[in-house]
């Protein structure tokens, strides 16, 4: 292991599906502990971006380093990669025939090869820490939207990822539920999880993140604190962006 | 039907050990078309270009031939390739492929419904493809299955009438000999008829009791939902 200071790194990344150049010479220093807010129109290529990083999708070209080792690398086992990048996505995604302790369990036992009751004290513990301990029988279907999304979180945490990628974790919940969710990631936040999250939610990047990436059309077009981006952007359009999305997403921003 | 009912009490040891064998075929063809079926369906939603096309071939070769077509060319065909096979192995092979064969749509339709979801969200905690296969895929994939599955072990049930060609000593088989020694097929038939309903009977009743069984709590109908 290299001494990087960084603990994920991208370089010069391009993704193209068929003819659609998806993002092209897309790079990304992510420090340990930082919380990183990416936002963008749709079809900008974000959740794309986050599958590539945890290498559910190849990229075209570029390097992806992992605490300093090229996890694009010939021969780099992805599932290995994969139980240190956590990933929480839109629809929640949790494994329907199992419970929300199973959820969490699942990767402990049949990927960490755990022992049972190890695994479930863990599991109990992650579902602690999302404030879901006493749901840990339900089943998905039992349990709201929030609580799914909590369960989710808690899964991927289960497996101690260095860095956890969230796509629009909020966005299928409906408004009342939102809280709960960026609640447990601010919490995350100040626990120092290195986090990147794709959000519409401009409250929680406002507060929470230490640096906000614009990405548009399959490139970062500016980047910076908080502060920097909604006090003074620098492009055009990542003003006529914060525009917009705080006229369609500031009424239910409000936790 | 005084006269009948003494027909049918007088033949019943003999029409039960016809339908011993009848369920015996039943559920050895259902059990190896499982296997079967599984093995073609993975082999076809998760395998290589060799392995998918050969689960195709099968899947198309099995379903788009006649069953009797099938139990003939193994009963008639295989010696003449230097195989000879039993009449009951000819049987319970040609019930069990032909089965395979179907029972393969079944599951890869629930499988396709299951969607790609599931199988992102288990390749994300680290598990590889066969893992998430067996322990995220199939569980659902199975249970979805059922309800349009449980036609398969009556259907199947009914199917293996046609081995009594082969003088496999079925329930058809018994009732035709029946037949011929009382001169009375409408009584025998008729007796076969009424079995076939009590056996198609319990089978539903055994897949109502699965399908309870492995139901998710939450999830009325599993496959309504996403
Ligand atoms: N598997 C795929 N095959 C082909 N094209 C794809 C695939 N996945 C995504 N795309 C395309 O890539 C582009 C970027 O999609 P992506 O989902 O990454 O955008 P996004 O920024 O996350 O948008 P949204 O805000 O709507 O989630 C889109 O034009 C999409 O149609
Ligand atoms: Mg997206």
């Amino acid at each position: 292991m290299t001494d990087s200071p960084y603990i994920l790194q991208a370089k010069n990344l391009t993704k193209i599906y068929g003819e659609n150049v998806i993002f092209k010479d897309i790079s990304l220093d992510v420090k340990k502990g930082e919380t990183i807010v990416i936002i963008g129109p749709s079809g900008t290529g974000k959740s794309t971006l986050l599958r590539c990083l945890n290498l559910l999708t190849p990229v075209n070209s570029g390097q992806i380093f992992l605490e300093g080792e090229e996890i694009t690398a010939h021969g780099v086992d992805h599932d290995q990669v994969r139980q240190k990048i956590g990933m929480v996505f839109q629809n929640f995604l949790l494994f329907n025939h199992l419970t929300a302790l199973g959820n969490v369990m699942i990767g402990l036992t049949k990927v960490k090869k755990m022992p049972t009751e190890k695994a479930k004290q863990k599991a109990l513990h992650e579902l602690e820490r999302v404030g879901l301990a006493d749901r840990a029988h339900h089943y998905p279907a039992q349990l709201s939207g929030g609580q799914q999304q909590r369960v989710a979180i808690a899964r991927a945490l289960a497996m101690d990822p260095l860095v956890m990628l969230f796509d629009e974790p909020t966005s299928a919940l409906d408004p009342e539920l939102i809280g709960e969710v960026l609640g447990v990631m601010e919490q995350l936040a100040h626990e120092h999880m290195t986090m990147l999250v794709v959000t519409h939610e401009m409250g929680f990047a406002r507060e929470v993140a230490d640096r906000i990436i614009f990405m548009e059309k399959g490139r970062i077009v500016e980047q910076g604190s908080p502060e920097e981006l909604f006090e003074h952007p620098q492009h055009a359009r990542t003003r006529e962006f914060l525009g917009k999305i705080s006229e369609l997403y500031g009424k239910k921003e409000k936790k | 039907m005084i006269s009948f009912f003494e027909f049918f009490v007088r033949f019943l040891p003999d029409l039960l050990s016809g339908m011993g064998m009848t369920l015996l075929l039943t559920a050895e063809g259902v059990l190896a078309g499982f296997i079967l079926g599984l093995a073609a369906t993975l082999a076809r939603t998760y395998g290589g270009k060799f392995w998918r096309n050969l689960a195709i071939a099968y899947i198309e070769l099995f379903r788009g031939t006649p069953l009797l077509v099938q139990v003939f060319l193994l009963y008639y065909g295989l010696p003449g390739l230097g195989i000879t096979l039993s009449r009951e192995w000819s049987a319970f092979l040609a019930l069990g492929l032909n089965s395979g064969a179907y029972q393969a749509e079944y599951l890869r339709g629930s499988i396709l419904a299951i969607g790609e979801g599931q199988m992102l969200a288990a390749r994300a905690i680290g598990m590889s493809k066969w893992k998430a296969v067996f322990y995220i895929i199939l569980p659902q994939a199975l249970r979805l299955a059922i309800p349009a599955w449980a036609n398969e072990p009556v259907s199947l049930l009914k199917a293996t009438s046609v081995v009594f060609l082969i003088a496999v000593p079925e329930l058809m088989t018994r009732a035709k000999l029946i037949a011929s020694r009382t001169y009375d097929p409408i009584s025998s038939y008729l007796a076969v008829a009424v079995l076939y309903l009590v056996l198609v009977y319990l089978v539903d009743a055994a897949m109502k009791w699965l399908e309870q069984r492995t139901r998710l709590p939450g999830l009325s109908a599993v496959n309504e939902s996403s």
